[in-house]
């Protein structure tokens, strides 16, 4: 890995953020006709259109608004909400770091599950324990967050009473009490991408396992057990963590669902409420800040992958 | 086409994701017939009753036939699932074509746009074009289109970029054709398979994310019975009638399932590598 590929990934990622800015902020401020109109309804009287339009900043040209949100999201500053009329910025990064916490845990569950599953399917290929794997995967990458979620709290809170149906306790103020709220919306999470990567673990294992220094090692009479944890994994995993990577966009989209089923006050809750109360700004924040985390998630992704892989120079 | 079809028929994904995909085009075509009950008929006598012989399903918190509903839903649901993937389908597969036959810059910027549209989740996406364009099932359908056009012209691209060497293409180019006609009419009969494939498993994801959208209100609006909807709407009456919540829930995970296996069939079929 050289200096020079960390600085073009760095620079595509930058680019990317620029567009996605840029995607954000034409469809909710410039592509209504009327912002002012779409916030307040038709009734509004037009001293109060001419406020929000003063507010936003909607009577100055196209490019200022742009430029005037811009600049201030790059210093920190979001705006603020229409909504509570309070600061955007340290409301959206206190409930990214509850999700980020949220994610973190369906991450760390999802390889312990996924890694294992992939691994046993892939060696006893075409035996049951591999058809039995592969129709849970298929149910798993088919069922919905809010379905699981809901079949989960029925199951856990209400016929067994083990743990709270909904609801958020800090880290800080009872670390038993933020697990127990956690476990739910973790385990729900993590179903799709148990079922996704473990099917990506299987394919890669498969194509290791049948490769020639994979047979040499055999012949060497080296124990299986050696053989599947020290040389063939370390190869299956590069694939993946790509894959990882790009499940993480969808973990995203899973925490907004998560989020607002368990009543956690994460980002994702913030951003539906923002569009359900359609808070401009607050939508602006949340939509940028998710996709930063993915794009971010990705360029680190990348890094590893090209550290992992010494092969690859990136010329 | 032929060989790839009896491939198909004889893999046992083929078989169970067609007869699922099958069931839920039955469903569509025929499902207000079909459904014993008129599925908003109210009946203070028989609210809250369990699924047995008289209601397969059993009935809501307003007395209505859950099956009947849930039949009348498939519509909403597998409908407005299949019409945004077909519209992402049509966008993807000529932007892509369009992009890999005019290379160079025009090329570049096409793709790297359409990365960064992929960088944003879709469900986020979704809601973006949702909370612009208002709450509709229409708004819905339109956002998952967008959402999914990227990935459609990633699959489209890398495609013509194979197919836009061939001989045929160099031929209409020197006969003079325009680019309308080239990309039309030479290039784009030959992409449509691959398309088709990354379109039957996008159908899954569609299903599942119209029918979040709708959970989360801001999709279907009520009183349709679309399945998300009437998830969304069972939640206050779970732990008094669960099989509100688990019938529409087992259908969207049947039809997501028939899709999937479909989609995985049908490219195991087409794709003579992974026929092993």
């Amino acid at each position: 890995m050289n200096a020079g590929y960390v600085g073009r990934r760095l620079l595509t990622t930058v680019y990317t953020l620029l567009v996605v800015s840029f995607l954000v902020f034409a469809m909710t401020q410039l592509l209504p006709a009327d912002a002012a109109v779409t916030l307040l309804g038709n009734s509004a009287t037009p001293e109060a259109l001419a406020s929000v339009r003063a507010q936003l900043g909607l009577d100055q040209p196209a490019w200022w608004q742009y430029w005037h949100w811009f600049s201030g999201v790059l210093s920190g500053d979001f705006g603020q909400s229409m909504r509570t009329g309070q600061a955007v910025a340290p409301m959206m990064f206190g409930a990214l770091g509850r999700s980020l916490l949220l994610a973190f845990l369906a991450l760390v569950l999802m390889l312990v599950i996924a890694i294992p599953l992939g691994i046993v399917s892939a060696l006893r290929r075409g035996k049951a324990a591999d058809l039995i794997i592969g129709i849970i995967s298929y149910v798993g990458i088919s069922l919905p967050e809010f379905v699981t979620a809901t079949v989960l709290a029925l199951l856990f809170a209400d016929v067994l009473g083990w743990l709270p149906a909904t609801g958020y306790v800090p880290l800080t103020e009872d670390v038993a009490g933020w697990l127990a709220h956690m476990i739910l919306p973790t385990l729900t999470v993590s179903m799709i991408l148990v079922a996704h990567v473990s099917r990506m673990v299987r394919s890669e294992m498969v194509d290791v396992m049948a490769s020639d220094y994979i047979r040499a090692a055999r012949l060497k009479g080296l124990s299986s057990r050696r053989v599947v944890l020290h040389h063939a994994l370390r190869n299956a995993m590069l694939p993946t963590i790509t894959i990882v990577a790009l499940d993480v966009g969808y973990l995203l989209g899973g925490i907004i669902v998560v989020e607002e089923i368990f009543a956690i006050p994460g980002i994702g809750r913030a951003l539906i409420v923002a569009v359900q109360s359609r808070d401009l700004p607050a939508i602006q924040a949340g939509v940028l800040i998710i996709a930063a985390t993915y794009a971010l998630a990705n360029f680190l992704a990348d890094l590893a992958y090209a550290w992992l892989d010494r092969r690859i120079q990136y010329a | 086409m032929p060989d790839s079809l009896k491939t198909l028929v004889r893999s046992p994904q083929g078989v169970v994701g067609g007869g699922l995909c099958l069931l839920a085009i039955v469903l569509v075509v025929l499902g207000p017939w079909l459904a014993p009950f008129e599925p908003n008929a109210l009946s203070f006598t028989a609210r809250y009753q369990p699924p047995g012989p008289m209601h397969w399903f059993g009935t809501d918190q307003m007395g209505r036939d859950v099956l009947s509903r849930v039949m009348i839903g498939a519509r909403d649901t597998i409908v407005m699932s299949l019409l945004a993937t077909a519209i992402a389908m049509v966008l993807g597969a000529v932007i892509g074509t369009l992009s890999a036959y005019l290379g160079g810059w025009v090329d570049e910027a096409i793709m790297r746009t359409m990365d960064a549209i992929m960088a944003i989740p879709s469900l986020l996406f979704a809601l973006l074009i949702v909370a612009t364009l208002g709450k509709s099932d229409v708004n819905a359908v339109a956002a998952i289109a967008i959402a999914f056009t990227p990935g459609m012209v990633r699959v489209a691209r890398s495609v013509a970029l194979a197919v836009r060497t061939q001989d045929y293409v160099s031929a209409a180019i020197v006969r003079g054709e325009s680019t309308s006609h080239i990309v039309v009419r030479e290039m784009l009969p030959n992409i449509v398979a691959p398309v088709i494939v990354e379109g039957t498993v996008r159908v899954a994801f569609a299903v599942m994310l119209f029918a979040t959208l709708s959970f989360l209100g801001l999709g279907a609006q009520p009183p349709s019975s679309e399945w998300g909807l009437m998830v969304s709407e069972a939640r206050s009456h779970l732990f008094t009638a669960p099989w509100m919540m688990i019938m529409p829930g087992l259908c969207i995970a049947l039809v997501a399932i028939g899709f999937n296996l479909l989609g995985d069939g049908l490219r195991d079929a087409l794709n003579p590598r992974s026929r092993t």
